[in-house]
C-alpha cells in the first residue's frame, strides 16, 4: 500500500496545484468562448492574488480580501473589455499591456506599502482560508484505499477549492442548457447572427468579460489566501499562461478543461516530488523537462498530431457591424 | 412528425396541407385585399442615407402590398441593400419614413425590426455553424432563461412549418454541414419562427444551384399563399420575370420606376436599371482560329484536401478562339484554372504552351506571365486584387517586378500612378483615380482594373474566371466586348463561367465538365441552354 499512498499524496498535491489553473483556465473560457482573447490572465491572477492580500491584511479578514481581489480582476478584465469590445483594439496587445501593467504595478506597491521587497507580510491565520475537515475524518483514515482518499483529497481543502470543481459543472451548465449560454456560444462563433437575431452582441461580451473577470481573480485570490498566505511578486509564475495552453488543449470545454488542468497539476507535482531524486541511468531527474511537459502537449496539439483544436471562430475579432 | 408533407420531386403542385379552414381564411383576406381595404404592408417614404459623401439611397420610395412577392433590381451600388439594411434596423435613415401595415414605425435595431415582423435573408447567411439548426433557429427566440422547454416547443413548431411550406431540415443537424441550399431554408426558418409575415430575401439564388433556386421559389409561392409578403432582391432578370408580382428598379440610389412584372419585359427592366439601352447580345463575327496555343494532356489536379477534381482532361485552345468551359460551380473548373494558371499543382498530365511542354518549374503565376499567360482569377476579392490597396498598386500585382515601375529597392511612383491612370482609361473603370483604395471600386469596375492588367500586358493566352461575376449589366457588356477583342486580336481565350449565357454568348465552342470530367463538347450555333444543362448534370451524351 506505500506505493499507493505515495500515489495519493503526490496526486493531492497535484490538486492543490491545479486549482489556481482551474480557475484560469475556465475563466479564459468564458471570454474566448464569447469572442474575446483574453492573453492577460497571468497578470489578472497577479493583480488578484496581490489585491486580495492587501485587502486581507488590512481589513484582518480572508473574506474581504476576497472581495477587493475579485474586484480588482473584474476591473482589470473591464479595461481589457473596454479595449477590445468598444474600442476594437487588438486583443493580444490589450492582454499583453495587462501583463505588463500587473506585473510592474504589483510589485511597485507591494514594495511601497510593506518595504519588503514587494513581498507582503505573512497573514494571520484569519486572514487566509483554511482547510475544512470533514466530519469522522480521524476514523475514515484507517479504512484502506478509501480512508486516503478521503482523508487526502476529500476533506482537508479550503472553499476555493471546493468552488473551484463546483465550477466546473456550473459551466458546463450555463454554457449548454441556458439561453445565456447558447447566446454566448453563439457570439464566439458568429457574432453577425448573434446581431441581426436581436441580441447586443457587446452587452454579452461585456457579461462574459466580468465572469472571466471574477473567476480569474478566484485564482489569484486562492494563490495569496489559501496556498500561501502572503503575496509575492511574479507569484503568480506562469500559471496564467498554462491555463492558456490547457484551455487550447481542451479545445475550449469545460469538462476536458478540468481533465487537462489536473493533468497539468499532476506534472507540476511529479516534477516538484522527484527533485533532487536520481534514477538508474538517466541520473538526476530532469526536472524542467517534465514542467515543459504542458506546453510541450499542447504545441503537439496545435501541431496536429492530437485531434485539432479550432477556437471559437470571431475569437480575437472585434465585431464592427457591416453590410 | 407523423404526417408530413413530401415534396413533389418535379415540383409541380407546391404542398399546403393546413386545415380547410385556414385556407379559406386566406382567400377571403386576399379577396378583401384586393379589393384595396389593406393598408400596403410596408411603405417607406423619403428615405434619405448618406455615408460621407456618398448618397447611397436618395428621396427612396417604395410601397409594397400586402402577399405579393415584390422584386427590387439594380445594378451592384445602386443601393438595394442600403435600403433593406435601413428597413432591418441595421443604419438608421438619415431622413424618410417607414410605415410597416399603414402605421409608422422607427425601426433602429435588428430586435425592432423582428418585431414589427420582419425577417430577413442574407445573402452571406447569418448561421452559427458549429451550432445545430435547433439552436440556430431558437437563438434570440428561447423561450425562457433555460433551453429545455423552448427547444421542444420550437422543436414542434419547425415540424408544423415543415409539413406547412414543405421546408424539412433535421433540427439536430450542424447548420455549417447542411447544404448551401437547406442553410438558407434554416435561414427562412428562423424567420418564421420568429413570426415573421415580410420576409426579405437579398440575392438569395446567387449561391444556389439551378435545382435549389427552383425549390427556394416554389417555397416562397407557398408562403405568398399564405398571405406573406416576400421582398426578392437580384438582378437576374429572368428571376424577376418568373416569380414576383410587382418590380421595383433602383438605380444610384434613387427608385426609378415600379411595375407589374406581367405588364414589363427584361429589356424595359434592363433599360431602367442602367438608363440607357443595353445590348443582351453580343455582335461578334465568325472565329478565325489559327494554331494550338495551349492544351492540356490528361491533366489531374486535386484540390486542398487532396480529392481529385480534375479528372484526366485533355483539350485545345487555339490562337483566335474563345473557348468556354462550362458546369456547375464546384465542378472541377476553379482548379482546372488555377492549375492552367500556374497556381496549383498538377497531379498528373501535361500542359503545353505554343507546342512545348510547361516544365514543373515554370509552373507558377511568375513564369507563366513571362511566357505570355495572362490569368483573371475567378475571385477578384480572394486573389485578383488587394483590397486596402490604392488602385495602382492593385493595377501593378504581379508584373511589379518589371523596370517600368523603377529600379534597385525603390519604386517609381509617379510611373506606377501614370501606368494605372492609362489602364484606367483604357478600360474605363470609374471614377478614375488612381490613388483610390481598391475596396472603394464598385465589383464592376474592380473587375476592370483586373482585366485591364492583364489584358494590357498583352499576353497570347488569356485565362478568364467568371469575368462578370457580381458585375453591374453595364459593365458586362465592356468586358464582353473586351474579351471579344482579345479574340480577334488572335489571342486563345479561356473562359471559365458559370453563366451559361455567357457561356453561349461568347464561347466559339464550349467544353462542359462535370464531376472533374469532360462530359462532352459543343458549338455554340448547335447547342442551347438545356443541351449544356443535361452535360452539366453529367447526363451523356445526346442520342443522336
Amino acid at each position: 500500500m506505500e506505493w499507493f499512498d505515495a500515489f495519493i499524496v503526490v496526486f493531492a498535491s497535484g490538486m492543490r496545484l491545479a486549482i489556481p489553473l482551474i480557475l484560469a483556465c475556465v475563466a479564459g473560457l468564458w471570454s474566448e468562448r464569447s469572442g474575446v482573447v483574453d492573453i492577460g490572465l497571468e497578470g489578472k491572477i497577479l493583480v488578484g492574488a496581490f489585491a486580495s492580500a492587501a485587502g486581507a491584511f488590512f481589513s484582518g479578514s480572508a473574506w474581504v480580501g476576497l472581495a477587493v481581489g475579485v474586484a480588482a480582476t473584474v476591473l482589470f478584465s473591464l479595461i481589457h473589455g473596454y479595449a477590445s469590445i468598444d474600442q476594437r483594439a487588438n486583443q493580444i496587445v490589450s492582454g499583453t499591456a495587462i501583463n505588463m501593467v500587473a506585473d510592474g504595478l504589483t510589485a511597485l506597491l507591494g514594495n511601497a506599502i510593506w518595504q519588503q521587497g514587494g513581498r507582503t507580510p505573512q497573514l494571520p491565520p484569519e486572514a487566509q482560508f483554511r482547510a475544512i475537515a470533514w466530519p469522522f475524518e480521524p476514523e475514515i483514515a484507517r479504512i484502506p484505499i478509501l480512508g486516503p482518499i478521503y482523508d487526502r483529497l476529500i476533506s482537508g481543502n479550503d472553499i476555493i477549492t471546493y468552488v473551484a470543481f463546483l465550477i466546473v459543472p456550473l459551466t458546463w451548465w450555463a454554457l449548454y442548457r441556458t439561453r445565456f449560454g447558447l447566446r454566448l456560444r453563439a457570439v464566439g462563433e458568429n457574432p453577425a447572427a448573434v446581431d441581426t437575431a436581436g441580441i447586443s452582441v457587446r452587452a454579452l461580451r461585456y457579461s462574459a468579460v466580468v465572469i472571466c473577470g471574477v473567476l480569474v481573480g478566484l485564482a489569484g485570490v486562492y494563490l495569496a489566501l489559501a496556498q500561501t498566505g502572503y503575496f509575492q511578486p511574479h507569484m503568480s509564475a506562469g500559471r496564467g499562461f498554462i491555463a492558456l495552453a490547457a484551455l487550447v488543449f481542451a479545445k475550449w470545454r469545460p469538462w476536458p478543461a478540468l481533465a487537462t488542468c489536473l493533468l497539468f497539476g499532476f506534472l507540476d507535482a511529479v516534477a516538484i516530488r522527484m527533485q533532487g531524486m536520481e534514477l538508474p541511468v538517466i541520473g538526476p531527474v530532469p526536472v524542467q523537462a517534465i514542467e515543459a511537459l504542458p506546453y510541450v502537449l499542447t504545441v503537439v496539439l496545435l501541431a496536429g498530431f492530437i485531434g485539432k483544436a479550432i477556437p471559437p471562430r470571431a475569437s480575437g475579432i472585434p465585431y464592427v457591424k457591416e453590410r | 412528425m407523423g404526417g408530413r408533407a413530401s415534396r413533389a420531386p418535379g415540383g409541380a403542385t407546391p404542398p399546403v396541407p393546413s386545415p380547410g379552414g385556414d385556407t379559406l381564411e386566406d382567400e377571403e383576406k386576399r379577396v378583401t385585399h384586393a379589393a384595396g381595404a389593406v393598408p400596403p404592408a410596408i411603405e417607406l417614404i423619403g428615405i434619405n442615407k448618406s455615408f460621407g459623401p456618398v448618397h447611397a439611397n436618395r428621396n427612396v420610395n417604395l410601397r409594397v402590398e400586402k402577399g405579393v412577392i415584390h422584386g427590387i433590381v439594380g445594378e451592384n451600388g445602386a443601393g438595394k441593400s442600403t435600403l433593406m439594411s435601413i428597413l432591418y434596423g441595421f443604419y438608421e435613415a438619415d431622413s424618410g419614413e417607414i410605415r410597416i401595415n399603414g402605421e409608422r414605425v422607427r425601426i433602429r435595431s435588428s430586435r425592432e425590426a423582428i418585431d414589427c415582423g420582419i425577417g430577413m435573408v442574407f445573402q452571406h447567411f447569418m448561421l452559427v455553424q458549429t451550432l445545430s439548426v435547433l439552436e440556430n433557429v431558437m437563438l434570440g427566440a428561447e423561450g425562457g432563461a433555460l433551453l429545455a422547454r423552448g427547444a421542444s416547443a420550437i422543436r414542434r413548431r419547425l415540424a408544423e412549418l415543415g409539413a406547412e411550406y414543405g421546408l424539412d431540415v433535421d433540427p439536430d443537424a450542424i447548420a455549417g454541414e447542411l447544404s448551401v441550399g437547406l442553410q438558407q431554408r434554416v435561414e427562412i426558418l428562423k424567420a418564421l419562427v420568429r413570426g415573421a409575415e415580410i420576409l426579405v430575401l437579398d440575392e438569395p439564388t446567387a449561391v444556389l444551384t439551378p435545382a435549389e433556386a427552383d425549390q427556394l421559389f416554389q417555397m416562397l409561392r407557398v408562403l405568398k399563399g399564405q398571405n406573406k409578403t416576400i421582398i426578392f432582391i437580384t438582378h437576374k432578370l429572368r428571376e424577376i420575370m418568373s416569380l414576383t408580382d410587382r418590380v421595383s428598379v433602383m438605380r444610384r440610389g434613387e427608385m426609378v420606376a415600379t411595375f407589374d412584372t406581367g405588364l414589363t419585359s427584361p429589356p424595359e427592366l434592363a433599360d431602367a436599371m442602367v438608363g440607357r439601352k443595353v445590348i443582351l447580345r453580343i455582335d461578334k463575327g465568325p472565329a478565325h482560329p489559327g494554331a494550338v496555343a495551349l492544351e492540356a494532356r490528361d491533366i489531374v489536379v486535386r484540390d486542398d484536401r487532396g480529392v481529385v477534381r480534375v479528372d484526366r482532361i485533355s483539350f485545345a485552345l487555339r490562337e483566335g478562339e474563345i473557348l468556354g468551359v462550362a458546369g456547375v460551380a464546384g465542378n472541377g473548373q476553379s482548379e482546372l484554372l488555377e492549375a492552367l494558371a500556374g497556381i496549383r499543382p498538377l497531379s498528373g498530365g501535361e500542359i503545353m504552351i505554343h507546342g512545348r511542354p510547361l516544365s514543373a518549374a515554370e509552373r507558377n503565376p511568375h513564369d507563366e506571365r513571362l511566357i505570355g499567360v495572362g490569368h483573371v482569377p475567378e475571385d477578384r476579392h480572394r486573389m485578383g486584387l488587394v483590397m486596402p490597396f490604392e488602385a495602382c498598386e492593385s493595377a501593378m500585382l504581379g508584373f511589379q517586378y518589371e523596370p517600368t515601375y523603377g529600379r534597385g529597392l525603390f519604386y517609381d511612383r509617379k510611373a506606377i500612378v501614370k501606368d494605372a491612370d492609362r489602364k484606367m482609361d483604357a478600360f474605363d473603370v470609374r471614377p478614375r483615380d488612381p490613388l483610390l483604395k481598391t475596396a472603394n471600386f464598385s465589383g464592376g469596375n474592380q473587375q476592370k482594373l483586373v482585366l485591364a492588367r492583364e489584358i494590357e500586358r498583352n499576353p497570347r493566352i488569356l485565362l478568364v474566371g467568371q469575368p462578370t461575376r457580381g458585375v453591374d449589366i453595364g459593365a458586362i457588356e465592356f468586358i464582353h466586348k473586351r474579351i471579344v477583342a482579345q479574340r480577334d486580336a488572335g489571342k486563345a481565350v479561356l473562359l471559365v463561367s458559370v453563366e451559361l449565357d455567357e457561356i453561349l454568348a461568347l464561347s466559339d465552342r464550349i467544353i462542359v465538365l462535370c464531376g472533374g470530367r469532360l462530359t462532352g463538347e459543343r458549338r455554340p450555333d448547335e447547342t442551347d441552354a438545356r443541351d449544356l444543362g443535361l452535360l452539366m448534370a453529367g447526363v451523356s451524351e445526346r442520342a443522336a
